[in-house]
């Protein structure tokens, strides 16, 4: 019976320990999203496929990332799918991977001077099942052409060769 | 060699198809770091480990797509895509493919 109520009791602690580190970390992250954003935004990413007429570089970029949803999160995850409806803490989840992984592509694209990303795809994958069938973390990838000024891309090459 | 996820490169036209290239690469993580992930999947936030994991992969993948494409004296790849799997728990396989293509300048 004692033993019954310890794991009660760890199980609850654990939650609320997990709940709270999880959701801080959560804010900050969006914190950071959101300030580096910002930053890129004169970095258009889109998904066209044709060029703009000009003398460009092409190059492949690609930025990903692998985030994992907290204990607590998965437990909400749990009720929602015996009752049905939208699974909000995993929506959370997505939208923090696809964003952070698209700016990691673009602050690649930054570094070699592009000006456009074109052609932008996401690949998503579950990486790290749970117990059961929820999910634990997914990766994202974003990748992408990006499109260097042909003067820029002489002047990083150089930098490139001389290292 | 160019490396494009786009159908076609602006002022240059493709004289010769050398069909499909790709490559692909499956790793794991050692136990080690697989115990510390799964103590940080608790708290949520970055996995870096797999992070990297996975990056190392897709690099060797496309390592491997290029000396394909070197082997069909290749001096282009276009519309690149990639693609993940997950097989079992802490192993995942990239794969990557592209066209391999022989490009001339127009002008």
């Amino acid at each position: 019976m004692s033993g019954g109520s310890f794991q009660l009791i760890y199980v609850i602690g654990l939650l609320i320990v997990a709940y709270l580190i999880g959701s801080y970390r959560e804010k900050r992250h969006y914190q950071s999203i959101i300030k580096r954003e910002h930053a890129l935004n004169s970095l258009p990413a889109v998904n066209l496929k044709t060029a703009p007429k000009g003398h460009f570089q092409h190059e492949l970029v690609m930025g990903n990332v692998t985030i994992s949803v907290d204990y607590f999160k998965r437990f909400l995850a749990l009720l929602h799918a015996f009752f049905g409806g939208p699974i909000t803490s995993y929506e959370t989840l997505l939208d923090r991977s696809r964003r952070e992984a698209l700016l990691r592509m673009k602050e690649m694209a930054k570094e070699k001077h592009a000006a456009l990303v074109l052609n932008v795809k996401y690949e998503t994958v579950s990486i790290f099942k749970g117990s059961g069938k929820s999910i634990g973390s997914v990766e994202v990838l974003a990748y992408g052409t990006a499109l260097i000024p042909s003067s820029q891309a002489v002047a990083s090459n150089v930098a490139t060769t001389t290292q | 060699m160019d490396i494009t996820n786009l159908e076609s490169m602006p002022g240059k036209k493709i004289v010769k198809h050398l069909g499909l290239v790709q490559g692909s690469s499956v790793r794991a993580k050692h136990a080690g770091r697989d115990l510390l992930s799964s103590i940080k999947n608790l708290f949520g936030g970055e996995l870096t480990s797999y992070t990297e994991l996975l990056q190392e992969s897709r690099e060797e993948a496309m390592d491997r797509m290029l000396q394909q494409a070197k082997s069909v004296e290749a001096n282009a790849i276009l519309n690149v895509r990639f693609s993940t799997s997950s097989i079992t728990q802490g192993a995942a396989e990239i794969y990557v493919y592209g066209t391999a293509v022989q490009l001339e300048a127009t002008e």
